[in-house]
């Protein structure tokens, strides 16, 4: 199988490549249009700015590329939110595979301490849909950094609650995208890789 | 719910994994990368790796030791010592660290932290304190691995490099490190309710009850501890299992 993690602006890419090779699988990281193209799956990556990367995505044709693509794909943390419609995050048109939009986490007050942004660490997934989480159980907690979320939509196939419930992953046609690090996430994670590889 | 944090830290000195009492009496603990591949299969949430040596060795060394952790461990880590530039960074993220953590060359120019944050993004850098109680009731900062006093405040310092946009603070106190007697919950606490990032606690772990007590009472989003680990004194899962019947989110 020949799987692609697309090389672009927005680490951290070696850990995925690292991830991926603790499971027996490798990769080829790059941001050659054709060898992308010609993968058999697509690996989109991703800690960073929204408006920064979609600038770089623009200028190397990855942006029509990746919309374009007929083989599963599967967004990480920014790289899922590059594939939705929108970013609060300096305003930014994304790749609109996913018409959930991206808003920034606001704050609210639990009970005396208040929520941070960004979300950092350990959180559940629940309301599991599709093979991506095949034999994960409900509740699983994965490793999450992010001060954006995607909000809930017809294509939520994971839910997490912080400030409120939120899209921790999203499904359409041969498009996945999870918000949480599956690569940080410990043996979770390399389960959702793993399921990822086999579909 | 977003989960408490578990971190185990390993202080490394010349490859090796070393802990020492009060930031002195150095003793030996084992190899970082067997520990660390242990502690994450035991369940740690994260893994701190603080170099001791950094500061007169060759990065080189750090890097590489960076890169075999990387490939076996399936759990974030944090990275520090001795670093001072977003090159250093960059050579400790392109082998797989997540995250690094600053300390005494952020306070003699916290510009660092402004530039790592634009080049990196705020959530890989970690603000190191080292902080110590005296006599007039105040927390001051210390720098050097403890050896070199400041007359800047705690709270005032690491408010500054929030600003500047460190991601988190891990905030160790010198009177509690090494002691076992619980971790320093007035200052913690106060950090907590202080600034809009998770807290690390670290420092004065000895007992089961004393991370129910900095969770609950100081609210640290995390804690962090090296030598209870170390010499197997408290098992992590024991640990999680204790807090996760006290109520505590926990992931188990």
């Amino acid at each position: 199988m020949k799987l692609v993690i697309v090389k672009y602006n927005a680490g951290n890419i070696q850990s995925v490549l690292y991830a991926l090779e603790r499971i027996g699988m490798e990769a080829l990281v790059t941001d050659d249009l054709e060898l992308i193209r010609s993968a058999d799956k697509v690996i989109f990556p991703g800690v960073g700015e929204a408006s920064t990367a979609m600038q770089y995505l623009r200028k190397r044709e990855l942006d029509q590329l990746i919309k374009s693509l007929q083989q599963p794909v599967l967004g990480i943390c920014l790289g899922m939110q590059l594939m939705c419609a929108h970013s609060e995050e300096n305003n930014t048109d994304c790749l609109g595979i996913f018409e959930e939009k991206v808003k920034r986490f606001q704050p609210l007050a639990d009970n005396q301490i208040q929520l941070k942004v960004p979300q950092i660490g350990w959180n559940n997934i629940h309301s599991l849909k599709t093979d991506l989480f095949k034999g994960v159980t409900e509740n699983s907690y994965c490793y999450f950094v992010h001060g954006y979320y995607a909000s809930l939509g017809a294509h939520s196939i994971a839910t997490t609650d912080y400030v409120l419930p939120y899209s921790s992953a999203l499904h359409k046609n041969n498009f996945y995208g999870v918000q949480f690090h599956p690569e940080k996430s410990a043996t979770v994670g390399e389960t959702i890789l793993s399921n990822f590889l086999a579909l | 719910m977003l989960a408490k944090r578990i971190i185990p830290c390993l202080d490394i000195r010349d490859g090796r994994t070393v802990k020492g009492v009060n930031f002195e009496n150095i003793r030996d603990a084992g190899d970082p990368v067997e520990l660390g591949a242990f502690y994450a299969s035991e369940g740690a949430d994260e893994l701190v790796f603080l170099d001791i040596t950094a500061t007169n060795e060759k990065r080189k060394t750090l890097s590489e030791l960076v890169n075999r952790i990387s490939h076996h461990i399936n759990i974030p880590f944090t990275v520090g010592g001795g670093i001072s530039s977003v090159e250093d960074v960059y050579q400790l993220l392109k082998n797989g660290a997540d995250k690094i953590s600053v300390n005494t060359s952020a306070f003699k120019r916290p510009d660092l932290i402004k530039e790592l944050a634009k080049e990196f993004g705020s959530q890989c850098v970690v603000l190191a304190i080292d902080t110590k109680l005296e006599d007039d009731g105040q927390w001051y900062v210390y720098l050097n691995g403890g050896r070199v006093k400041t007359n800047t405040k705690c709270r005032d310092w690491a408010k500054q490099a929030v600003d500047l946009g460190a991601g988190e603070i891990l905030l160790t106190s010198m009177n509690h490190d090494g002691t076992k007697q619980g971790f320093a919950l007035d200052i913690t606490g106060q950090l907590v309710k202080d600034l809009p990032v998770p807290i690390i606690a670290s420092g004065g772990g000895g007992t089961m009850a004393h991370f129910e007590d900095v969770f609950e009472i100081a609210k640290a989003d995390a804690a962090l501890a090296a030598s209870i680990f170390h010499f197997k004194e408290i098992a992590i899962p024991d640990l999680k299992q204790y807090l996760k019947e006290k109520g505590i989110e926990i992931r188990l």
